[in-house]
């Protein structure tokens, strides 16, 4: 078990958790980013910069701090 | 006349739907009480004419501040538009979010149609999906259609006409939460004329505000609603002992909606990598990606300081050649003067500014509708967010140092007020191109601008390059204070869409720079204006004495007086009564500071390297004998115009902007009051030196 900030480039996953809610943590969860969902890491910026996933039919990017609430498990 | 809203996520297509259903017959305001656009059309569907209303684009209801509270105001009638039908527009390809905002919209209870965009992209990607299953699915009407090439655009309009004339059935049930949260919410919703779709928007509202419990906060959304206070103190208790509520409205819409897009949506699934994979693979690289980040910065820079250039010196060059066709048609006199200078003159001075707005919005319109705009923001995020901004800031920013208007005007893209405003409010401090005309002046005239620094570089570079430098640190450094102090506020999250690559239509990306200048001229044109002729008025009046040809009119003029008054305020700072008077005068454009200077020595020029006027500057002496101009005043006078806001457009277009007096009067006592500490921090500590 890990969370979604740690996944290396190229991982699929499924968020399985919210580990803490906040009002950015709400946000993204209403763009989709809810447990059962399905995401893949495509890319991170260098030096600890934002990282781009795939989700079920867009691209997302959100900083590692914002992804670090998402507990995710193998899809 | 009935009245349709379009509502729908960013990137949806939503504002080219509204283009191609409304063609000209459209307007721009603000929607009351916050700088939130609001753009209102009308369209002609076979015998009805309708009024359609463009929605912000989001990807749901809940309002985290007054801003956001808009769309959901729009839709239940909060600004007095009974509405009729609400046009659910979604990306074909992206229905599962896409339905997360619909089954928010049904949940309203108003009739709603879906309007299936983007349907050649799906095609293109391989995707297929069923519009019928969906209609059946959600009860309503769905319209597959691309707004781009107009393509099923009848259909539309049809089904529009069918939908205001013959209301279809009733939508199916609305998403229902587990047994004590449904109870809770049902209950709230009892003491809502909204009832419960309003007790779902409260909570989920309320959940997400940044500081819930201060409902007076000016960017609140329940602030101006004290209607609400009661409910909102009873949604936060609800909230407190089931801190579980919010997520849980979220996570049954979301599996409402997977499980409809799962059973119309066919997606094929290939590995192949699209254009967009391949323009991402360069764009946000993270070396080349930053490298075409800077090329694309640079070359947006350059359409603001180069290519706009000719387009204002022929604006200069019309109200000059106008000016003298009154001077050769009308009888001399004040009259003459006002006409000439005062109103001619003020309305070029609103001109002026078109060329740059139209190149820097041609310039976002293109980055916004292509998709690259977003990965703009990727890219810089890590150094913005160092200053607690947010990337979004970087193009106004980077703006102001051709000019403050047109890089206030872009800070609209950033979504919360507080953050849009601190990057106002520290946008002005960048050095724009109207400084240069008084450094070079300064520079020329004090110093040796030839003399080689360390064997590569010349004084007039070092000195030129420290006040860029110096602006910059200086405004980072306020907008890091603004955030931990008036506007106090986390680091905004980053939490970006990256939308495919799409071709911008040029429809859409002319209609938008139009729509930018208009506003400009309309709304901070009129303040420009006034205030042009205000000055005019300080500068001409009383006309000189006859008996006193030697002293310059200027002298004796309000403003001459005024500088005089100011004396004791600017002398430490090193300056005499007549460099307050150009100060004064600059107040119109900063480079009137050096017109100005001229017309006080009696020198007839407007061009910072005319050697009369250098010569006139360094012979210029104290009462006492001693020199006004000395390099230390020099470099005091041009940190002095580094920090101050002297500009009364800059002025103008805050007031625009944020709506109230409040913040452009902010702006100007801060960076003058920096302005002041900063020059006399340099003339006493040089003097202490030297």
């Amino acid at each position: 078990m890990t969370t979604l900030d740690r996944l290396p480039i190229g991982t699929s996953a499924r968020v399985r958790a919210v580990l803490r809610v906040s009002s950015t943590t709400l946000r993204l969860m209403e763009m989709g980013l809810v447990p059962g969902c399905a995401v893949q890491v495509r890319k991170r910026a260098p030096f600890g910069g934002p990282i781009e996933l795939e989700m079920t039919g867009f691209r997302l990017s959100l900083r590692p701090g914002e992804a670090e609430v998402f507990e995710v498990e193998a899809p | 006349m009935s009245t349709i809203a379009l509502a729908g996520n960013p990137n949806c297509g939503k504002t080219t739907l509204f283009n191609r259903l409304t063609g000209l017959r459209q307007r721009v305001g603000n929607y009351p009480g916050v700088t939130v656009e609001r753009r209102l059309g009308v369209a002609k569907l076979g015998p009805l004419v309708v009024q359609v209303v463009d929605l912000p684009g989001t990807y749901s209801l809940v309002a985290r501040s007054r801003d956001e509270a808009v769309a959901y105001d729009s839709l239940t009638g909060r600004f007095g538009e009974g509405l009729d039908l609400v046009v659910a527009v979604v990306a074909a390809s992206n229905l599962e979010r896409s339905l997360y905002l619909v089954l928010s919209l049904l949940e309203l209870g108003k009739p709603v149609i879906v309007v299936l965009n983007m349907m050649d992209e799906l095609r293109s990607a391989g995707h297929t999906v069923d519009s019928a299953g969906l209609s059946e699915a959600l009860g309503v009407a769905v319209v597959p259609m691309s707004a781009r090439s107009g393509e099923g655009l009848s259909n539309l309009q049809r089904a529009i006409e069918q939908a205001l004339t013959q209301p279809m059935g009733r939508a199916p049930p609305p998403v229902e939460l587990s047994g004590t949260h449904e109870t809770q919410v049902f209950d709230l919703g009892t003491e809502l004329p909204g009832g419960r779709s309003q007790a779902l928007w409260l909570l989920s509202s309320l959940a997400s505000a940044e500081s819930p419990g201060a409902f007076e906060q000016v960017d609140h959304p329940l602030a101006h609603r004290s209607a609400l206070h009661k409910a909102g103190k009873r949604a936060l208790g609800i909230l407190k002992a089931h801190p579980e509520l919010a997520v849980e409205i979220i996570r049954r819409r979301h599996d409402r909606a997977r499980s409809i897009a799962g059973s119309v949506l066919r997606r094929s699934h290939s590995n192949e990598p699209n254009r967009t994979d391949r323009l991402d693979a360069v764009l946000l690289h993270p070396v080349w990606g930053s490298l075409s980040f800077l090329a694309v910065m640079f070359l947006l820079f350059q359409s603001l300081f180069a290519w706009a250039a000719p387009f204002m010196d022929l604006i200069e060059a019309g109200v000059g050649q106008l000016q003298g066709i009154l001077r050769s048609k009308l009888p001399p006199g004040a009259l003459l003067d006002l006409m000439a200078d005062g109103v001619v003159g003020g309305v070029g001075n609103v001109i002026v500014f078109v060329p740059q707005i139209a190149f820097l919005f041609s310039f976002i319109a293109v980055l916004e509708d292509s998709g690259y705009l977003a990965r703009a923001a990727y890219v810089s995020d890590r150094f913005m967010s160092r200053a607690g901004l947010h990337g979004r800031a970087f193009v106004p920013l980077l703006s102001g140092f051709a000019c403050a208007v047109p890089a206030i005007m872009a800070a609209r893209s950033i979504e919360n007020r507080r953050d849009r405003l601190v990057t106002i409010l520290v946008t002005p401090l960048m050095t724009c191109s109207a400084r240069l005309p008084v450094f070079i002046l300064i520079i020329g005239t004090l110093f040796a601008p030839e003399t080689s620094v360390l064997g590569v570089f010349s004084t007039g570079g070092v000195l030129l390059f420290s006040m860029y430098a110096i602006s910059v640190l200086t405004a980072v450094s306020c907008a890091f204070v603004l955030k931990k102090t008036i506007l106090k506020s986390p680091t905004p999250p980053l939490v970006l869409e990256l939308p495919p690559y799409r071709l911008p239509g040029i429809g859409d990306v002319i209609r938008r720079v139009v729509e930018r200048c208009w506003a400009f001229i309309k709304d901070a044109g009129t303040i420009i204006l006034a205030l042009s002729i205000v000055l005019w008025t300080l500068l001409y009046f009383p006309r000189p004495d006859p008996g006193l040809p030697e002293v310059p009119a200027v002298e004796q003029s309000f403003a001459g007086q005024l500088g005089q008054m100011i004396e004791p305020v600017i002398e430490p700072l090193g300056y005499d009564w007549r460099i307050g008077v150009g100060l004064l005068a600059s107040f119109a454009a900063r480079e009137v500071f050096v017109s100005t200077m001229a017309l006080v020595y009696g020198v007839d020029t407007e061009d910072a390297e005319d050697e009369g006027l250098r010569d006139s500057l360094r012979k210029a002496r104290h009462s006492d004998g001693r020199l006004v101009y000395t390099p230390l005043v020099g470099l005091s006078l041009m940190v002095f115009f580094l920090f101050a806001a002297q500009c009364m457009s800059t002025i103008a277009i805050i007031r625009r902007e944020t709506g109230t007096w409040r913040w452009p009067l902010f702006c100007m006592l801060y960076m003058n009051a920096l302005a002041w500490l900063a020059s006399l921090l340099v003339y006493q500590g040089g003097r202490l030196i030297v």
